[in-house]
């Protein structure tokens, strides 16, 4: 069914519900590292083996972020709260529960606003949030052998125990009514949201590509007019903020697909493919599943004192709308221009740059047209370059000197990418000074005049248009490196016409 | 010079030790000789290592000869209950799953054994994953009172109660979930206390009830044990739940036996229909001893604690049906079904069929189902709330009296196989000690006789608030002492293996 009928006549209602994977030091109950791609099982002890008699011990930096989160998101903090065990079988869980919370949640009853473009410009969304509570991640597994990488047809499978009792924050949306053909976008631009707060409170790299913020999609459709939800299915797997977009619209598209047909939509979890876009069903038996959920009696309860929580409610930066407000009034940008920065992530890049000393215009300009097409080619997220703000800001910084022209920056743009060290390393080792010294630029402009006898002649005969000609070659016998101006300057000089 | 050494007292051989008379080396090859001649009766160990053993002991010699100032106990040889991790020994919670694991870390206590310098003989039997009250539900056989050799030694942690009661070592350690130091230190005759939940660290043992399991000592007197006690116990940062406050001073108490002034309340629900007659008559003698004494006795009711026995049931195997979920055949233990057809859930299945025996299997579905949705409430959420009442019950007597006393066991030590098939039976040697679990407060069991009817040792259960664990053992050793000068000689002469 087309986007536009399906919306027509149906209501989505969303629910989303986002793991973001906290960048402690240490595991959310043992002091085992968390540092992404150690050797397999390298990052182990007997707490996350789940070895006989290990017992988990509450890491306080864990419970510090996700309050900060939790304020960050105008939720209410629980003065008293307890750990549950969520229990099930599966091999990559060494405890075969997990250390997660229940009905006793840490943060409840927040909202976090976005912003989505409309036909009638921007529009603002306040996102309910249910919850957000702290668990421990799960361990990876890998089938190998067969033809899928799937379990079933494998020869084996190998269990990698790093992952296993990495802290995370599970965030839950209220359910999202009325953005109907906004759907799609809402949701993206909440995880967006989520993601950039996330990363100025410092909790979390979140990374999709990564798994460090992961996002389970709930989809129902209501009748246009209706009063009552339909069923919901649960999309998993959403690993990019472009699949949160197109896993809801397709919820959204087969769902009435299904209903347009007289069938009902089963409740049922799906997963997410990114190369056709798709969902797929998961179980085809589809149990309902009993965790057995009760109070982890390994742990005592978590009771934030209010003195503490306004701690640390001092300790929260300035958050990403705020700073989207006051960049662009200090910056003085239209929405379009905000709008192209946000939708670039470069909006912490640009101000990063700024903050280092190049003016705004001029780090706009690198970092979304250099650099972005830069990232777009080799297929890295803008904050994935290997370049920092600082690099770019000197290099703004060398242009504006005059040392390097605009070509001779982006060469140097390219040896900073290139691992060659700082500008100012890559301009001393790749020669790339502006020759703005007249001895050396001097013998340049001779050169160019005595090889073109018939340029000279017109430039005296007054035709200084002709300089053109010449200036090009001396830029093209310093190889881009002659400050262009004052070799024109010479040139004129030298012929007897300034 | 081997029976005089068994004869001392844990403190008299620990004072000898470190006066250069003995030799730690001495003392474990005399105890390692005797666990050589007797254990093949009694069953007391399913590890034991001479060579290890004697390691030990010449670490702790030198240490000594090396002028370096240990503690009361330092060369003491000890029987250590296997739930407790061990590096250099197996450890196998008397389950099957766990034959053959050898542990890559050490349990806290074990740790601190360690450093108080006590020599490790080895690991004594106990009921599977501590779920039973006989040692019968041993995956490796049953161990056998000394007293009597048809009868068991209790449980869960009978291996370690007919140890020391064989002389086979003068310390042990145990885990107390639903009584399991008590009721053995009462059916064999010796001290054994369940300190206040906490109060000694739960790393590294190998769970069964998280809420309620707690390490604790036995030993053949009162200030053995709270020798032992004060070693192993204190704030564990590895264990959330372990209290962050210093060890009650319960050697102090052990050494002043002194009742006068103190209120004593005799709980009235622990006391009369449906216990060994014997068992009653030694019991109101002690408490009309220790009025003797100059102790206010008074009768105390905690209405509550007749349900105590059915919420245990809920709550312990609730617990145990999470705790015992990591036995999956996955990273260690044992591994059944594993030819390459079968996937990981299959072999699971297999392995926990097979590793697990009836008790540990009847547990987990009990506890499954208590927690199932639907369920929770009536089952685990009810059970909840009469452990609340239970607590009300303990604070509102402690508002009136120092300590409470029953019986420690409704009958002396039952024979071997006699409610192995009756499961309730099995339950209700608990009936005394669970209510103190529940509460997570303070309780002792001292030999305060024997029974008429069958010359078997019988307990008086001393429960004291949370952190005053000192009572205990102050009412302990004040028993003690008055059955001593009353009988003449010590209760354990008496025993078969008598040394
Ligand atoms: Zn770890």
């Amino acid at each position: 069914m087309a986007y536009d009928d399906v919306v027509r006549a149906y209501e989505p209602v969303l629910g989303l519900e986002t793991h973001v994977e906290l960048g402690t030091a240490s595991k959310m109950f043992c002091s085992c590292s968390t540092v992404f791609g150690g050797e397999p099982n390298t990052q182990v002890c007997p707490v996350c083996l789940a070895l006989p008699g290990a017992l988990p011990v509450v890491n306080g930096t864990a419970v510090e972020s996700a309050i900060r989160l939790g304020l960050a998101l105008n939720c209410s903090v629980a003065s008293w709260c307890r750990f549950a065990r969520k229990n099930y079988f599966y091999p990559d869980m060494p405890k075969n529960y997990q250390i997660s919370q229940y009905d006793e949640p840490l943060c409840t009853d927040g909202h976090l606003d976005v912003t989505v473009e409309s036909a009638d410009g921007p529009r603002e969304f306040r996102i309910g949030i249910e919850r957000v509570h702290m668990e421990e991640d799960t361990g990876k597994t890998a089938h190998v052998g067969g033809a899928t990488g799937r379990i079933h047809g494998a020869d084996y499978s190998i269990v990698d125990y790093n992952r296993a009792g990495i802290p995370l924050l599970e965030i839950v949306t209220k359910p999202i009514e009325g953005a109907g053909e906004l759907a799609p976008e809402v949701a993206r631009a909440y995880v967006r949201e989520l993601r950039d707060l996330a990363r100025a409170l410092g909790i979390s790299d979140v990374r999709m590509e990564e798994g460090s913020l992961r996002c389970d999609v709930n989809v129902s459709l209501m009748p246009v007019g209706g009063d009552e939800w339909g069923t919901r299915s649960e999309t998993k797997n959403v690993n990019s903020l472009r699949s949160v977009d197109r896993a809801v619209r397709h919820e959204m598209e087969r769902q009435a697909g299904v209903l347009e047909a007289g069938q009902r939509v089963v409740q049922e979890t799906r997963h997410f493919q990114e190369d056709s876009g798709s969902t797929v069903s998961g179980r085809s038996k589809e149990e309902a599943q009993d965790y057995r959920y009760f109070p982890d009696p390994d742990l005592v309860p978590v009771a934030p004192s209010a003195e503490w929580v306004e701690e640390l409610r001092a300790t929260l930066p300035e958050l990403p709308a705020a700073k989207r407000v006051r960049i662009q009034s200090e910056w003085q940008l239209s929405d379009e221009e905000l709008r192209d920065l946000v939708n670039a992530d470069a909006i912490d890049l640009v101000a990063a740059t700024v903050d280092a000393g190049a003016p705004p215009a001029e780090a706009r300009k690198w970092w979304l047209n250099e650099l972005s097409r830069r990232a777009t080619e080799t297929e890295v997220p803008l904050s994935g370059l290997p370049i920092t703000s600082a690099q770019v800001a000197r290099v703004v910084a060398l242009v504006e000197e005059g040392t390097l022209t605009n070509k001779l920056a982006r060469q140097v743009v390219d040896g900073v990418l290139n691992g060659e060290g700082e500008p100012d390393d890559v301009v001393e080792a790749r020669g790339l000074k502006v020759l703005s010294d007249d001895s050396a630029l001097g013998a340049a402009v001779d050169t160019a005049i005595a090889d073109n006898p018939d340029a000279a002649e017109k430039i005296r005969g007054g035709k200084v248009a002709a300089a053109g000609a010449l200036v090009g070659a001396v830029m093209k016998a310093t190889g881009g490196q002659a400050d262009a101006g004052r070799a024109r300057e010479l040139i004129l000089e030298r012929l007897g016409v300034s | 010079m081997g029976t005089e050494l068994l004869r001392m007292t844990a403190a008299e051989l620990g004072a000898a030790i470190r006066a250069g008379e003995v030799t730690s080396v001495a003392a474990t090859e005399t105890y390692l000789d005797r666990i050589g001649e007797v254990d093949g009766d009694v069953r007391a160990f399913l590890h034991a290592d001479r060579e290890a053993a004697l390691e030990q002991a010449r670490a702790v010699d030198s240490r000594i000869a090396a002028g370096e100032e240990l503690g009361p106990l330092a060369g003491v040889p000890i029987a250590h209950k296997d739930v407790f991790t061990t590096t250099d020994m197996p450890t196998t919670a008397g389950s099957r799953i766990l034959e053959g694991w050898n542990p890559p870390y050490d349990a806290t206590v074990t740790s601190r054994l360690r450093e108080a310098g006590l020599v490790i003989l080895g690991k004594t039997n106990m009921d599977e994953f501590a779920m039973g009250s006989s040692t019968e539900n041993s995956a490796y056989g049953a161990s056998h009172n000394p007293w009597d050799l048809s009868r068991v030694p209790g449980g869960s942690s009978g291996g370690s109660s007919a140890a020391v009661a064989a002389y086979e070592a003068p310390l042990a350690t145990g885990t107390d979930t639903g009584g399991s130091i008590r009721q053995p230190a009462a059916v064999c005759g010796l001290v054994g206390a369940k300190p206040t939940y906490g109060g000694s660290s739960r790393y590294g043992v190998i769970a069964f009830a998280s809420s309620l399991d707690t390490p604790g000592p036995f030993a053949r007197n009162v200030l053995d044990a709270a020798l032992l006690h004060e070693a192993f116990s204190g704030h564990d940062p590895r264990d959330s739940t372990s209290v962050d406050a210093p060890v009650p001073p319960v050697v102090e108490a052990a050494r002043h036996g002194d009742v006068e002034g103190l209120r004593v309340g005799v709980v009235k629900e622990l006391d009369g229909e449906g216990y060994q007659p014997g068992v009653l008559r030694r019991f109101h003698e002690t408490v009309e001893l220790l009025e003797g004494l100059g102790a206010k006795v008074v009768e105390v009711s905690c209405p509550s604690f007749d349900t105590a026995l059915a919420a245990y049931y809920l709550i312990a195997p609730s617990e145990c049906s999470s705790n015992l979920a990591r036995f999956d055949a996955m990273r260690y233990g044992l591994r059944v079904g594993d030819d390459g057809t079968r996937s990981a859930e299959e072999v699971m299945s297999m392995t926990r069929a097979e590793g697990f025996g009836p008790e540990v299997k009847r547990r987990i579905m009990l506890g499954t189902y208590a927690l199932s949705s639907g369920y929770y409430d009536a089952y685990y959420g009810s059970a909840q709330q009469v452990r609340t009442l239970i607590k009300r019950d303990f604070d509102a007597a402690f508002g009136h009296v120092d300590v409470l006393v029953s019986p420690t066991t409704p009958t002396t030590a039952f024979s071997i196989g006699e409610r192995a098939a009756d499961p309730m039976a099995m339950y209700l040697a608990d009936l005394c000690t669970i209510p103190t679990n529940l509460a997570g407060n303070s309780a002792l069991s001292v030999p305060c006789g024997l029974a008429p009817e069958d010359g078997l040792p019988v307990g008086l259960q001393v429960m004291a608030p949370v952190l005053a664990d000192d009572r205990t053992y102050r009412v302990g050793a004040a028993v003690e002492a008055a059955l001593a000068s009353k009988r003449g000689s010590a209760l354990l002469s008496e025993s078969a293996y008598a040394v």
